[in-house]
């Protein structure tokens, strides 16, 4: 019986201590199954109604809510030949793009009245890995195992016309990810590196403009937060940095060379994530940091009331142990900033949370 | 064209003993965890690519060399290349890894890499390997996968 008692205590000053040092819950709000095998991704529609997700089953589902309830509203098929690894709705919500490793990227609208494929990017050697459309909607970023990142204009009615090659990586690409409100693009790779781009203004010509290196393996993610100058990237090496961007004139006397700007890591969170950190999302309403590793967690890190900026401290808020039954592949804020969470999964599996502080 | 193997004389080990089962193990009520021997009886069978002969003969795989934690739900195998060069590496390794998350419950993470110091580009070939994103568009080539499905099929 003492045994017994005992262990009650130690839960009780456990579960004290958790609620003293992590004050954010996440709360299940709901599962939603449908998917067949690992779901790779989930991405918000822009008003935050609409949730579109793909994976290994080659398909894309989009779900809306009837009643309280997310329910599956439309499957697309036969749009990619293998794995679907990632989804993103474009800006004015209109079009959804999708990745595959079957190389190729499709474009869905609904002109016709139902979601239908209507454009079809071609030119990556293999794997498709990422897509992201830029913030007015002109440009798209696709990237992949054969090491570039491409870049896309959106050139009139399911028209799109390539930009630009850049093989600035010596290695699969993982990410891409736009600024906020410029034409700045950042990818993520298993080279290690964090790579930004930018359009000369001079001879149009994109160019590599920055090198964040600092992890020691793959990096998965990446996520910029609400101003742009700040960057959040996570990595196979169990870490997630921060990084900020010092421009020619700023106060700090960081030398920034011949460039307009510079990008340091800032602050490294190390200790917390026990495998690859898969990835990362900052809102940018709450400015709250969640992250999807591995270890079937979900975590969640706030910066610090006191916190300086060039040397920024973030508190972990909230540990989701078994947020899933297998490894966390995605996490998405949904961008009406109303602190709605979506995870998904190996397990086949998309969550949906209710984040309160 | 027939390549010639990598290592054409390799050193060939006698095979283990069959595990020994017990009374314990037929009881139902008794919790059965995993333990190295189980992993090993699940990887020992596999072939080599390149030669007739089985990892366990080659002493690619050993049972010392497995790692299993049940509380964590972790296992891992590291694995011995027959020589520093070997070019078969990786789909050794993949075959391991795709046995293992085809044979043991979803539950288990995996990791599969060379044992320290046994190839010259092991930590090349250590990533590869934890890359879930590669290790799941290898298992979509059937070409592939048909390479692996005669490793791993017993013979």
């Amino acid at each position: 019986m003492t045994v017994k008692t005992s262990r009650g205590a130690l839960w009780r000053s456990f579960r004290r201590n958790q609620f003293k040092t992590e004050m954010v819950n996440l709360e299940l709000s709901q599962i939603l199954t449908g998917h067949k095998g690992i779901v790779w991704n989930v991405s918000w529609h822009p008003q935050g109604n609409v949730i579109a997700s793909c994976g290994e089953d080659k398909t894309i589902k989009l779900w809306s809510k009837e009643g309280v309830q997310w329910t599956i509203k439309t499957v697309l098929v036969d749009g990619h030949q293998r794995t679907i690894r990632e989804v993103a709705w474009s800006p004015c919500g209109n079009f959804l793009a999708s990745a595959s490793f079957d190389a190729t990227t499709a474009i869905w609208d609904k002109k016709s009245g139902q979601f239908e494929c209507n454009a079809t990017l071609e030119g990556h050697e293999n794997e498709v890995k990422s897509v992201a459309w830029s913030p007015s909607g002109q440009l798209l970023a696709t990237c992949g195992r054969d090491k570039s990142v491409w870049v896309w204009e959106v050139a009139g009615d399911d028209e799109y016309e390539c930009e630009a090659v850049l093989n600035a990586h010596n290695q699969d690409v993982k990410k891409v990810a736009w600024h906020p409100s410029l034409d700045v693009l950042a990818s993520a790779s298993y080279d290690n590196t964090v790579k930004m781009y930018k359009e000369d203004s001079a001879d149009n010509d994109w160019t590599c403009v920055a090198t964040l290196q600092s992890h020691d393996s793959t990096v998965w993610s990446l996520a910029f937060d609400n101003t742009g100058e700040r960057l959040a990237t996570c990595s196979d090496d169990k870490t997630v940095k921060i990084w900020k961007e010092y421009k020619s004139d700023n106060q700090e006397g960081v030398i920034v060379n011949d460039k307009e700007s510079v990008w340091k890591c800032v602050c490294t969170l190390s200790g917390y994530h026990t495998r690859s950190v898969y990835d990362i999302a900052w809102c940018h309403k709450t400015g709250l940091i969640a992250t999807a590793c591995g270890d079937d967690i979900i975590r969640i890190f706030k910066e610090s009331e006191d916190s300086d900026l060039n040397a920024p401290t973030f508190d972990l808020m909230c540990t989701k142990l078994n947020a899933h039954t297998q490894d966390v592949n995605c996490v998405k804020w949904n961008p009406l900033g109303n602190q709605e969470l979506l995870s998904c999964s190996d397990d086949g599996e998309i969550r949906l949370w209710k984040c309160s502080e | 064209m027939t390549k010639t193997a990598d290592n054409v004389n390799p050193h060939i080990y006698e095979k283990g003993s069959e595990r020994q089962i017990t009374s314990a193990e037929h009881d139902e009520e008794l919790i059965d965890e995993f333990d190295a021997r189980e992993i090993f009886d699940l990887i020992r069978n596999i072939n080599d690519p390149e030669h007739p002969l089985t990892l366990e003969e080659l002493r690619v795989v050993e049972e010392s060399n497995i790692a299993v934690d049940n509380k964590e739900n972790r296992v891992t195998v590291y694995f011995t290349p027959t020589i520093p060069h070997c070019s078969m590496a990786t789909l050794i390794g993949l075959s391991i890894r795709v046995q293992l998350i085809r044979a043991l419950p979803s539950r288990f993470k995996v990791t599969v890499e060379v044992s320290e110091g046994t190839h010259v580009s092991e930590h090349a070939v250590n990533k590869q390997l934890a890359d879930k994103e590669r290790v799941a568009a290898a298992l979509e080539n059937n070409n592939l996968v048909q390479i692996i499905n005669q490793c791993i099929a017993v013979m």
